[in-house]
């Protein structure tokens, strides 16, 4: 029954690009830099890979070039999220004033 | 309809960060823009179907020029501590 | 059906972009624009797949490949020049 994937593979695009929505979102509401970059990648990530899901359900016969995407991205997007916040902690990048606990900072100092 | 509603949005997109990129004063933050330029650039030849194109400006403009753009910046900044 | 849902995808696509596109334009340090720029590049890979879709050509995903590939090297260029200066 093809109608019943084309209709999941649709709904699991809109999932995904709700969630696009939502890192896009926590991007501008967001206190500071690090909020930032945990909100804007972890949610663009798992948005993108909800859509590539849902593009793979929609059309069946390009799977395997969608795997190879999914798995670029699910490489290369935390290693530049990581590189980043580990820059922006060096150079004394801003906090919120709620910031509690700097682990980063203890394990440094002792 | 969809598509052309974004390719217009995407338009003005692009025409926003080409003068944001001319216009400001930091020289880090004109090289991010001119990488948001090419990104949209790439996006457009895509709508425009020239595949090719597009490859080759992501490539390119994307990610070279970024990345040797800073590499120079970093090395002309060095030089005028010296 | 499956149309209206593609479409209201690339409605949504478009609305992240635009978030991402204002906080790369307002970003108060370089470090929350290179953040929106990274988030933009994720968005423009989404995007390239809806369209692929959309205009029915496979040839497209090799675009988003690509920008899969190479989107991080131009975020540790920055990072490097952001934490050493070179």
């Amino acid at each position: 029954m093809a109608g019943l994937l084309d209709i999941v593979g649709g709904l699991l695009m809109v999932g995904g690009t709700a969630f696009l929505v939502f890192g896009g979102l926590g991007l501008v509401r967001m206190p500071d830099l690090f909020n930032r970059i945990h909100a804007g990648t972890k949610a663009t990530t798992l948005g993108t890979l909800l859509t590539l899901a849902g593009a793979a359900c929609l059309r069946p016969d390009w799977g395997w070039k969608l795997l190879l995407i999914a798995v670029f991205i699910l490489s290369t997007n935390p290693l530049s999220a990581q590189v980043l916040a580990r820059a922006a902690h060096r150079i004394g990048a801003a906090m919120s004033v709620k910031t509690r606990v700097d682990r980063l900072e203890e394990d440094q100092g002792a | 309809m969809i598509l052309t509603a974004m390719t217009l949005f995407l338009c003005a997109a692009m025409i926003g960060a080409a003068l944001f990129a001319v216009l400001g004063r930091s020289l880090p933050i004109a090289i991010l823009a001119a990488g948001l330029v090419s990104l949209v650039a790439s996006i457009l030849f895509l709508v425009m179907a020239a595949p090719d194109v597009a490859m080759t400006e992501a490539a390119i403009g994307s990610g070279l020029t970024t990345f040797l753009f800073f590499f120079v910046l970093g090395r002309v900044r060095r030089g005028e501590n010296d | 059906m499956a149309e209206a849902l593609v479409s209201l995808a690339v409605l949504l696509a478009g609305l992240a972009f635009l978030l991402a596109l204002w906080r790369f334009l307002a970003g108060p340090t370089a470090a929350d624009r290179v953040v929106a720029f990274d988030v933009m590049t994720v968005i423009g890979i989404s995007f390239i797949v809806i369209l692929a879709l959309l205009e029915g050509r496979g040839i497209y995903l090799d675009a988003a490949l690509v920008y899969a590939l190479l989107s991080f090297l131009g975020v540790i260029a920055v990072a490097r020049y952001l934490e050493r200066g070179y």
